[in-house]
């Protein structure tokens, strides 16, 4: 006999086979399970000396920092990108996307690569730069670029969705009111776009601090300079005599940085009503 | 226009647009002076929303020119931005913006003049925004959000606040499509209240020719991309000049000729004094026509006369047989149409039940000659 049960909020839960429970099960497992080996292989006595080590907090705080600034670099490029291609006709837009989604494809090093070509000391604009006297690869400044270079993909089309979902309707409606441009932009349009805002901000500022390969190649792994989490954790890793419990201490400092930041997002709903 | 010499805010409206697209061209003229209000209507796909929008600035003109105030705001070259216009477009989906409060969603629209302080006038426009909600009949629910109002709510905030923002023109494009029939007496009324208070110019596309009556001073008919008949609503209402209108206002439209100062069309004929000869039709009001059943009430028959395929006038009344062709239900019983000539006569439930009538069955039909106009055509 075929009971469906009715779900939590009364709503009948829907006609998917029940057999799908298998690979969904499967699935959470392939991301969860890595994740809880990493944390049995924490080693208690030596956890709170290794994530208060010197190495670990300046690279956190590195990484916060410079993950917050191409967060803020991602969404005054992002937004104006993803309006343009959300008010592009159909053509347009699907060229703009592939264009956007190619940094998602590639592997982040190629990213670093042609970072370094391009600003690099012998770069099509590195060799100016160096003409005026700025040196970008190797500074702080190279692992916010790497960072935006890889994190502004997340921003654009998270934002560029909610902005084609909502469509033009209520801007039109703005406008026949008498509103002017900026103002349906703040009071309208954004507020209306607010979801895919801010999961594209987190996504965004997650992407930023876990960035490793465009960062590895052109900013490469200065301590304090430009040495972030994962490349505190990769040194760890492979460093001559330094005990992998750093590793894996420093790795669990990110997830819980991450976690939190996902949480706190959840919590925050704007506009609570829907 | 406005009672009690309230202030106008309406502006003389002229517009003659063309608007070609393929397998569609929309070539009408209409106008409308300061405070007066114009019904729009016609078939689907006649053009009327095609006319508001490109009235409003949301549709370029092919060729033509739209005044407001005398001022050239759409033509083949200018484009007068919608912000900029004075014309606000109220349609079938009220366009509430969702995050705001339904005070917040009106205040975005109330006009401020520019000489008060930032915050003076945001306490100014929640005022008269609260104000506003209140003349549609909304008071107290300026807090909800759009999504916790009915359909008729929402409609009333939206027609809140396309009126508070003074408009120069009022474009509704069949507003109340999309509510129940008891929502819409109510907000019709509250629409025309609100709109002769505020005197703007008003154009009102409907399909509900009540909205007509009720509302508007002049009647526009659009079929077909061009505009087939207008006047004041009373009078293109007792004077259809195509079918469409003639269906709008109940009315049989019959074509046939008059020779000898006798209109004939199929069986039935009717004196036509001071109508010169030739084509004519024949205005039968839908509600004028009595059916009866053949065979039933036969002392009755008899009596208005014997030859039932002869038409027959006796004492003013034209009485005729009829072969039913097909019966329609109604909200209020069945509409019954019948052919040679084409009539269309209305029975309730109960005068149903009583005739027995099915299609394919021979009725009588009758029509005081009082009730019957006849136009040369």
């Amino acid at each position: 006999m075929t009971v469906i049960a009715p779900g939590r909020h009364g709503q009948p839960r829907g006609f998917v086979p029940l057999a799908l429970g298998v690979p969904a099960v499967l699935g959470l497992a392939v991301l969860v399970v890595p994740l809880t080996a990493l944390v049995g292989r924490v080693d208690g006595a030596t956890l709170w000396g290794d994530i208060t080590s010197p190495a670990a907090v300046s690279a956190l705080g590195l990484s916060l920092v410079t993950g917050a600034l191409a967060t803020l670099v991602c969404i005054v490029l992002g937004i104006p990108l993803a309006l343009w291609i959300a008010r592009s006709g159909p053509r347009l837009a699907g060229v703009l996307r592939a264009f956007v989604t190619v940094p998602l494809v590639l592997p982040p090093m190629v990213g670093g690569v042609a970072l370094l070509f391009l600003l690099g000391r012998n770069g099509w604009l590195g060799q100016w730069l160096a003409v005026v006297g700025v040196r970008l690869p190797f500074t702080t400044a190279a692992v916010v670029i790497a960072q935006t270079f890889v994190a502004l993909p997340f921003l654009v089309l998270a934002v560029e969705g909610a902005l084609r979902a909502t469509g033009t309707g209520y801007e039109q409606a703005a406008a026949a009111l008498g509103a002017g441009r900026w103002r349906i932009l703040w009071r309208i349009t954004l507020p209306l776009a607010a979801p895919g805002l801010i999961a594209g901000t987190v996504l965004c500022f997650a992407r930023a601090i876990g960035e490793f390969g465009a960062t590895a190649l052109f900013a490469g792994n200065a301590p304090g300079v430009t040495q972030t989490m994962p490349l505190a954790i990769y040194t760890a890793f492979n460093g001559a005599g330094v005990s992998q419990g750093t590793a894996v201490a420093l790795s669990l400092l990110l997830l819980v940085t991450a976690l939190a930041v996902l949480l706190a997002v959840r919590a925050w709903r704007p506009g609570a009503t829907r | 226009m406005a009672p009690g010499g309230d202030p106008v805010s309406g502006a003389t409206l002229e517009a003659h647009v063309v608007v070609r697209r393929e397998g569609f061209v929309l070539d009408a003229e209409i106008s409308a002076s300061a405070g007066e209000i114009v019904a729009v209507m016609g078939p689907s796909g006649a053009g009327k929303s095609t006319l508001v929008s490109v009235i409003a600035g949301l549709l370029a003109i092919t060729e033509g020119r739209v005044h407001v105030a005398g001022e050239v705001v759409s033509s083949p070259r200018v484009q007068l931005a919608p912000q900029r216009r004075g014309v606000v477009l109220l349609g079938q989906d009220p366009h509430l913006f969702p995050h705001l409060s339904a005070r917040d969603n009106v205040a975005f629209g109330v006009r401020v003049s520019a000489g008060e302080g930032r915050a003076a006038g945001r306490v100014e426009r929640r005022s008269r925004a609260e104000r506003a909600l209140a003349e549609v009949g909304l008071s107290g629910i300026g807090h909800r959000r759009p999504a916790e109002l009915s359909g008729g709510q929402q409609q009333r905030v939206a027609l809140a606040r396309a009126l508070a923002t003074e408009p120069r023109v009022l474009l509704l494009d069949e507003p109340f499509t999309a509510l129940d029939p008891v929502t819409v007496a109510d907000i019709r009324r509250t629409l025309a209240e609100r709109v002769r208070a505020a005197g703007c110019t008003t154009v009102f596309v409907t399909h509900d020719v009540v909205d007509a009556v009720a509302v508007a001073d002049r009647l526009v008919v659009l079929e077909a991309g061009r505009v087939s008949q207008q006047g004041a609503v009373r009078e293109v209402l007792t004077a259809p000049a195509t079918d469409f209108v003639a269906a709008l206002a109940g009315v049989n439209r019959v074509a046939g000729r008059v020779e000898d100062g006798v209109w004939g069309a199929g069986v039935l004929r009717l004196r036509a004094a001071g109508v010169r000869d030739g084509d004519a039709v024949a205005l039968i009001p839908i509600g004028a026509v009595r059916l009866e059943s053949e065979g039933s009430g036969a002392s009755e028959g008899e009596a208005a006369g014997a030859g039932a395929a002869e038409p027959v006038r006796a004492a003013g009344t034209a009485t005729w047989t009829a072969r039913v062709e097909r019966i329609e239900a109604t909200p209020a019983g069945a509409r019954v149409y019948t052919a040679s000539p084409p009539v269309v006569c209305e029975l309730t439930v109960a005068q149903m039940l009583a005739a027995e009538t099915a299609e394919g069955d021979a009725v009588r039909l009758s029509v005081d000659a009082a009730d019957v106009r006849i136009v040369a055509s």
